[in-house]
């Protein structure tokens, strides 16, 4: 007859289980090697020199024209600085803006500053989805897969920088929309996304993209860009060029590259005359990218399925030493045929 | 006597009660509120969740994840706590509690699975987490999807031995019949393997729904961020599991016109389990502020600190007073209020996690998010179904046993 202290000791024991899976967790967050996606060591990135950007927004405009996001705009539309009255984010129109802090820049000027997919090197977003349909390329940019994508929209959860938008109002088939690097123009080898047909609707979550190498033309944005306030190019070296000029210019530049290390680096970077909090990027950014602590904690708890596992057999166990099986065993030889 | 397979496998019955019709001027209410629930889909699947939600993107997740989804899976730990109790560690008092919480973690998940259906963009793609091809294990989300689907199904296959036994011997056709008896015969041999995997899975996922937002680091509010939340959402899962059967029990025991006398002593003994739950919980989320110093946000006078005292007030400390007392314990309308108490509690808890406690970067562009009227009607018209079809299976399936009695006494 299984006695209270057996209840007691069950519960012992799975709160023993939890308690083992919570310091697990805790202990593995501690020390965090740098799993994450692969990238290439000469991977490509953008560096952004906010000093030298006029609020033109060809790069706005560029960008809507690569990637067809309201076609209709005229280029005259880009002289109406009425725009700037009101603080704008990306969304689901548009991949980037430029907004204007009016006398934050040199020597109290205006000061414009562009925000775009900020194409981490461990991307919360691609940790995060469930089904791969955010990929980092190993050569720079974070790429969005529709076809693959079920709409939970975790990703935009789970950017730290809030930049993925969704298409709320498309009914049938809405989209994350974010800045994909001008991945089509930016590549080489981008292979065209599979035909719909039944034949290979399984095959639709095979990877339809091959690692592509950089095709040596730059972002639209960066090339429309008549101030040269961005650079393209392999991400070591555009740090290279930051602290130089940082080190050129210490009354024209804080001694602070914004993505060199945020959330483990990110491909965009951002040098700047004041600091980055105000003018609206996220505050009291991590070093560690947030989605290596949930990973962390996750491949800790379940670590080999040692946990689950581990679980199981002590539930059987259990049921054993309390009589599960045994009970039945003497129902069947008393209680008789009650199965035939 | 316990037959073979545990008390699934097996009715041990008071005599039975005398069952109300299916409709009462009260279940015409939940019908028309589910009625609406139902109206409220449609207008989702027929404008989109532009028109239907105030979901924008500053506040990905709203009302459905928060309280369809979260508090869904918190609240259907009844399922495998009871489970754990009665079938794994046989404790032969808390039998009859175990098919009504079966049933309604049955019922919970699939609200949950509902719930997530309507949420999310391209519903037609939700087998998408199932292929292969697409599997993502880094990602959290990956794992609640695929440990949900999988405990779905377990607990469609756990309900089975019940559905078996009224209907075998019942059906006309020999053949049919025959199925039915080899059926029930395989169950009563695997039936374990179901009951552990239904713990399981659920010590799982309901861990990893809180490792869901640890990601969102720089977002979740510091009183409710935390590393440890994973444990933080299993322990009070473990609290609001037995909670959550004393809750329905009262509930069904007034609906069907059952005497307390037939349930409450049972329940009063699984009361006696909950301050040990609790003080676990209230210890680790103690330690855990105390750890990351948070208490300051306690008492700066923010609405989130004062979110955070109401939950734990509500939710840990008055129900623990209760359930410790022996005298308040065996009056079951005590036992009664502090269950729904830790409910409350949990229900707080994970709205805090995922909408109250949710401070994106740049929320003062859009305002903070508020639900829409359509997706109150939503997510209270799935209650309402849940409710109704939990009322149509109790009432034709030996699920309560008092209202069951009769054909298989000791």
């Amino acid at each position: 007859m299984p006695t209270r202290r057996d209840f007691l000791k069950g519960l012992g024991a799975t709160a023993a289980v939890a308690v083992t899976a919570g310091a697990v967790s805790v202990s593995a967050s501690g020390h965090g090697e740098h799993h994450g996606p692969e990238i290439y060591e000469e991977s490509y990135g953008v560096l952004t020199d906010l000093t030298k950007c006029v609020g033109c927004r060809q790069c706005e405009w560029a960008c809507n024209e690569e990637n067809k996001l309201r076609p209709s705009e005229p280029v005259e539309s880009l002289e109406d600085q009425s725009i700037f009255d009101k603080f704008r984010r990306p969304d689901d129109e548009r991949y980037t803006v430029v907004n204007r802090y009016k006398g934050k820049g040199l020597g109290g000027s205006d000061m414009f500053v562009k925000v775009q997919c900020m194409h981490c090197d461990y991307p919360p977003c691609v940790s995060a989805c469930l089904v791969g349909a955010l990929k980092k390329d190993p050569w720079g940019p974070v790429t969005y897969d529709a076809w693959k994508c079920i709409g939970c929209r975790y990703c935009m959860q789970a950017c730290p920088w809030q930049i993925p938008a969704y298409e709320y109002n498309n009914l049938v088939t809405p989209r994350v929309m974010k800045c994909t690097m001008c991945f089509s123009r930016t590549t080489t080898e981008h292979e065209p996304k599979p035909d719909i047909k039944p034949s290979n609707f399984l095959g639709r979550g095979l990877p339809p993209q091959e690692k592509g190498e950089p095709s040596g033309k730059a972002p639209a944005c960066v090339s429309a860009c008549p101030q040269e306030a961005m650079i393209f190019g392999k991400r070591s070296e555009l740090l290279e060029i930051a602290h130089e000029r940082i080190k050129k210019h210490p009354d024209r530049y804080i001694d602070h590259v914004l993505g060199e290390h945020e959330v483990g680096g990110t491909a965009w970077m951002y040098i700047y005359n004041q600091p980055f909090n105000d003018i609206d990027f996220p505050k009291d950014m991590p070093d560690e990218s947030p989605a290596a602590l949930l990973e962390s904690i996750q491949h800790g708890i379940f670590k080999k399925f040692a946990s689950p596992v581990m679980l199981f057999g002590a539930c059987a166990t259990l049921m054993h030493v309390n009589g599960f099986f045994k009970h039945g065993d003497k129902h069947d030889t008393e209680g008789g045929s009650d199965h035939e | 006597m316990i037959q073979k397979g545990g008390p699934i496998m097996s009715n041990n019955s008071h005599a039975a009660i005398v069952k109300p019709p299916f409709f009462t001027p009260g279940v015409c209410v939940v019908a028309i509120i589910a009625l609406i629930g139902l109206t409220g889909i449609g207008a989702r699947f027929l404008f989109g969740l532009g028109h239907v939600t105030n979901l924008n993107n500053q506040f990905p997740w709203g009302l459905w994840i928060g309280v369809d989804v979260a508090c869904g899976v918190a609240l259907a730990a009844g399922g495998f706590t009871s489970a754990f109790i009665a079938e794994i560690l046989m404790k032969e008092d808390f039998h009859d509690i175990v098919r009504p919480a079966l049933l309604t973690a049955m019922l919970g998940y699939t609200f949950v699975g509902l719930g997530v259906f309507v949420d999310i963009g391209r519903s037609y793609n939700i087998w998408h987490m199932l292929l292969p091809s697409m599997w993502s294990p880094n990602s959290a989300l990956f794992e609640v999807g695929m440990c949900v689907s999988c405990y779905l199904t377990v607990l469609y296959i756990e309900f089975l031995p019940i559905a078996l036994e009224r209907f075998k011997d019942r059906v006309p056709w020999p053949a049919v019949n025959g199925i039915l008896h080899f059926l029930d015969r395989i169950m009563k041999k695997v039936i374990w393997i179901f009951i552990i995997l239904g713990v399981m899975l659920s010590c799982m996922h309901q861990s990893s729904l809180g490792a869901l937002n640890v990601i969102a680091v720089t977002k979740i509010h510091p009183l409710w961020w935390s590393p440890i939340l994973p444990m933080l959402f299993l322990l009070s899962a473990f609290c609001v599991g037995p909670s959550m059967v004393i809750f329905e029990s009262g509930i069904s025991m007034r609906s069907f016109g059952i005497p307390y006398h037939y349930e409450s002593p049972v329940l009063a003994k699984l009361g006696k389990f909950l301050p040990f739950l609790l003080i676990v919980y209230f210890t680790a989320k103690l330690v855990d502020m105390l750890n990351r110093e948070t208490w300051v946000y306690l008492v700066d006078g923010s609405f989130e600190g004062k979110m955070f005292m109401l939950e734990v007030t509500i939710g840990v400390i008055l129900p623990f007073c209760i359930f410790v007392s022996e005298k308040l314990r065996n009056s079951f309308v005590w036992l009664w209020a502090a269950a729904m108490m830790v409910v409350a509690g949990v229900v707080l808890n994970r709205v805090n996690v995922f909408i109250t406690g949710v401070n994106p970067v740049y929320q003062d562009m859009t305002g903070r998010y508020s639900p829409k009227g359509w997706e109150w009607c939503v997510t209270i018209g799935c209650i309402c179904i849940i409710v109704l079809i939990a009322r149509l299976i109790i009432l034709n399936l030996p699920v309560i046993h008092a209202l069951e009695g009769g054909h298989e006494h000791e």
